[in-house]
């Protein structure tokens, strides 16, 4: 049901700029006003989340520890620096794992049941697919965008060039085809149908985990029918970003209906970006069980709030039990605290 | 409530989430499915010493319509939800960041022995971030049910009494999920939550209070602990001939060791408790334990980070009225987790001058991946003691025993304390297996009775949860014979018994260091025929006949 809204609605959102630009002719404002507006929410609301995020301080150092800890001894004990860090350095390092390889799925595993003849059993499989696909689906992602970079700079950077050079590589059709637009859209379809077939994660699953999966999506289509089908005017395109970058803005003419569509659920997803869980990716950074040394045992960590608890005084706790600990023998601070409280 | 047989348990578990909405799926509430309330006049106790963290005491069931809460629970709650996501970013970052990918799922013990989908961790926080939703994100509040979002009720925070008393904060999910979105941390935030309108389980409360009363979580009060003590001392001198000394209370020594209470005063615990007393006989150890801080494990980390701090802060405030320098912590799993995560920065500021940085006296050992918290653990010392050849050592003597490790999730995932317990064992018996990968070390299956969940009355959900530990531990009975499963934790050594008399009959458990005090050849001692518990070793079976019961 939930994957059924999702889609009705990215169809929906597909309508509003065929129609809009299609037969309205409001290119200006498809062309000029939503992408401006979008990027506005996108860098403004972005922000003020991470800052929102950031004022919340850290109280306590909770690391999850997923090695050995740094030993007493570090020869007889070696320590599982990447997994366990004990000091900045090795904690970068666990992150840069993390966000650049997704070291943690790569190590995910799945539980299943099973009887056999020796009882029941419980097994437990490295399970891939997930990283697998995970990681295809962002790369291609990262790629697409950096490689859109030609359409936003003048002179074009030699990475960019090169990334587009290399991503189409296999030089298959005219205009050849780039690996990362296949790849993005299998990466897409493997998540989608994650979601639907394994019934845990469906149970999971709400409109706000398949709305972007269907808005990415129709993004890549929309993009690879513009670039293969429309094969729309791509230096008309240029004018029109170039005029953006340089806050000069105007949309040349005789740009296909496509790019609008194309843009206008870039917008979208830009406007929603913020407000929605595809905020983890700046909050990966920010997660207290990853991005912090498990150094607690040897280096002092301040909480800005610590509430002033005393314990419960020995004193009184002397009091309390005083003619019972005289009796057992044990050592009283105030000898008093031996008579019982009416003789006191 | 009789228990299923485990292998109609074991059938009964189905991983297809029901045909309803989790939003929809009522909660059970039959008895089994939830641990006894606290005591009205433990919360009352409790409250005379911290008013903001604990509320509303009364008698009161969870099997009843009315839960007798506060006219106001609900912006209590709130109130309390806004302040904490000002106060830690973890619950903030936790709240926003979930993207629902489902790979921590099938981590939780309890999930995988019960099938309730509301046991995925994912779930189990949705529980709580669908509030958040609801309440505190604009989108939540215009978008309602497409972002998953609702309001707060008397049902939802019902179901939060079930399914977060139905977690032991053990963080295996946190080590699976991409973004380290650890479900111990939520559960501890809603927990706090419960406490502020009287949601609360005696098995966490009694505890707590008796831990600031008398010392310890079991409410045993001084002289008995004393008493207690004297008699371990006898059974030693019965296995060993040797009377070894066990200070109480004493000033003047340079090491305070504390240990988990229930070592003190439950079998297998005692056994364990006697390998410390023999073992600092053995070395001379200038130490002493005390009455007034007689537990290691923290029962507030169960409840809310202010009674935790204030459990916890005896620990100094002892080490300094006795004079100690540094503190020797036995086994036990959420003690290591509040010293290794929280105590410094908690406590830190009430360590005396007289504190240093932990010095074994024995091997000159300088433990400097303790210089602030000025605690080591045992097995980290025994170690040391081990590597410098400090310890006379019959490993034989545990040869009865095919042994393996339980990391306990604690000092596992809390710390990384892995390879020193290990190290340990290897010395004190010949014969150790470990368990399948992916059920040890950081991967480690909870005990299912963490976080004060040992409790009777919930005894199925108990082996339900202690499914994954105990087909681990079936795994190596068939293979190796395994009959001695050792831990570091004293509430695994209560609650693994009756998971491993259901998943795994006929395997004991044991602390390490009974192993050790098992091992150790003292000078002087007169030829050992039984273990520390008492039972023939291998080559003495028909002296059997005088066997006398361990005096617990
Ligand atoms: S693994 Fe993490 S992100 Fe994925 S569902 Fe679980 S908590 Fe959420
Ligand atoms: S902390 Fe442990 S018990 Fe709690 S949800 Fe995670 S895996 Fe389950």
């Amino acid at each position: 049901m939930n994957a059924l809204y999702s889609l009705v609605f990215v169809f929906i959102l597909v309508l509003i700029p065929l129609f809009g630009v299609g037969a309205a002719h409001l290119s200006t404002i498809f062309g000029i006003c939503i992408p401006m507006t979008a990027i506005g929410i996108f860098l403004v609301f972005s922000v003020v989340k991470i800052i929102r995020w950031g004022r919340s301080p850290v109280p306590f150092r909770i690391p999850t520890t997923a090695g050995q800890q740094l030993s007493y001894d570090p020869e007889m004990f070696k320590q599982n620096k990447w997994d366990n860090p004990s000091n900045g350095i090795q904690t970068v390092i666990r992150m840069i794992l993390e966000v650049c390889a997704f070291r943690t799925l790569f190590r995910n595993t799945s539980t299943s049941l099973h009887e056999t003849k020796n009882g029941p059993v419980v097994a437990f499989a490295s399970s891939k697919w997930l990283w697998l696909f995970a990681l295809l689906f962002h790369y291609s992602f990262l790629i697409i965008v950096l490689r859109h970079l030609r359409l936003f700079l003048e002179p074009i950077p030699f990475f960019v060039n090169g990334l587009d050079f290399m991503d189409g590589i296999l030089q298959i059709g005219a205009p050849v085809m780039y690996m990362s637009d296949l790849l993005i859209v299998g990466g897409l379809l493997f998540l989608l149908m994650r979601r639907l077939v394994d019934a845990k994660i469906r149970y999971i699953s709400l409109v706000a985990d398949y709305f972007p999966l269907f808005l990415i999506l129709g993004i890549a289509l929309s993009g690879i029918w513009m670039r293969y089908y429309a094969k729309v005017d791509v230096i008309a395109i240029k004018e029109l970003t170039m005029g953006l970058v340089s806050l000069n803005p105007h949309v040349p003419s005789g740009i296909d209906v496509s790019f609008f569509v194309h843009v206008f659920l870039v917008s979208v997803l830009l406007m929603y970006f913020p407000f929605s869980k595809l905020m983890h990716m700046p909050g990966v950074f920010m997660s207290p069980t990853r991005n912090m040394p498990n150094d607690t045992r040897f280096r002092h960590h301040e909480n800005p709030w610590n509430p002033d608890i005393k314990p419960l005084s020995y004193e009184a706790y002397e009091k309390d039990f005083g003619p019972m600990m005289a009796e057992a023998g044990l050592p009283l601070d105030n000898p008093d605290n031996a008579k019982a409280p009416e003789e006191a | 409530m009789s228990t299923p047989s485990a292998d109609e348990l074991f059938k009964s578990i189905d991983y297809n989430p029901p045909a309803s909405g989790w939003m929809e799926t009522p909660v059970d509430f039959s008895p089994g499915n939830w641990c006894y309330p606290a005591k009205e006049d433990k919360t009352e106790y409790m409250m005379n010493y911290l008013p903001e963290a604990f509320g509303n005491p009364r008698e009161w069931s969870p099997e009843d319509a009315d839960w007798k809460l506060p006219s106001n629970w609900r912006e209590i709650v709130m109130n309390g939800f806004r302040e904490r996501l000002d106060k830690y970013r973890s619950l903030k970052v936790f709240m926003d960041i979930c993207v629902r990918c489902g790979a921590c799922a099938d981590k939780c013990h309890f999930f995988i022995g019960s099938g309730d989908p509301k046991n995925m961790p994912v779930l189990r926080a949705e529980l709580m971030r669908s509030i958040y939703r609801g309440e505190f994100t604009l989108a939540g509040k215009i978008l309602t049910k497409l972002t998953g979002s609702r309001v707060m009720e008397e049902d939802v925070l019902k179901e939060w009494f079930i399914y977060f008393y139905q977690c032991t904060e053990c963080r295996r999910c946190s080590l699976f999920c991409p973004y380290g979105i650890d479900t111990a941390e939520v559960t501890m935030m809603a927990r706090e939550l419960m406490h502020l309108v009287g949601l609360n389980i005696n098995w966490v409360l009694e505890p707590v209070s008796n831990c600031n009363r008398t010392g310890n979580h079991l409410g045993i009060q001084p002289h008995a602990f004393k008493d207690i003590v004297d008699f371990m001392v006898d059974d030693i001198e019965e296995v060993t001939g040797i009377k070894v000394k066990a200070p109480l209370n004493e000033k003047g020594h340079e090491i305070l060791f504390i240990t988990p209470s229930g070592d003190v005063f439950a079998d297998p615990g005692i056994y364990t408790f006697m390998g410390y007393l023999m073992l600092f006989h053995f070395l001379d150890l200038d130490y002493t334990m005390s009455t007034y801080a007689s537990e290691g494990g923290n029962f507030g980390l169960f409840t809310n980070s202010e009674a935790m701090k204030k459990l916890n802060a005896k620990m100094y405030n002892e080490a300094n009225r006795l004079g100690c320098k540094w503190i020797l912590g036995g086994e036990c799993g959420h003690m290591w987790r509040v010293i290794n995560q929280y105590m410094d920065t908690m406590n830190g500021d009430l360590q005396g001058s007289q504190m240093g940085l932990p010095r074994s006296p024995i091997t000159g050992t300088e433990f400097h991946n303790a210089a602030v918290t000025k605690m080591v653990h045992i097995t980290e010392f025994t170690a040391d003691l081990i590597k410098h050849k400090k310890l006379d050592l019959d490993p034989s003597r545990n040869d009865q025993y095919k042994v393996t490790f339980h990391d306990s999730c604690n000092p596992a995932r809390a710390m990384g304390l892995l390879d020193e317990p290990r190290y340990v064992l290897n010395h004190v018996c010949n014969n150790f297996y470990e368990m399948p990968k992916g059920t040890i070390r950081e991967e480690t299956f909870c005990c299912a009775g963490g976080s004060g969940l040992n409790t009777e009355e919930i005894m199925e959900i108990r082996l339900r949860g202690g499914l994954p530990r105990g087909n681990a531990l079936k795994y190596v009975q068939d293979k190796h014979g395994v009959n001695m499963m050792s831990c570091i934790c004293a509430i695994d050594r209560a609650t693994l018994i009756p998971l491993a008399d259901y998943w795994a009959p006929g395997v004991e458990i044991c602390g390490v260091h009974e192993l050790v005090g098992n091992a150790l050849i003292m000078p002087g001692e007169q030829e050992r025929t039984m273990n520390l518990r008492q039972e023939s070793l291998p080559g003495f079976e028909d002296e059997d006949d005088d066997w006398t019961p361990p005096n617990m």
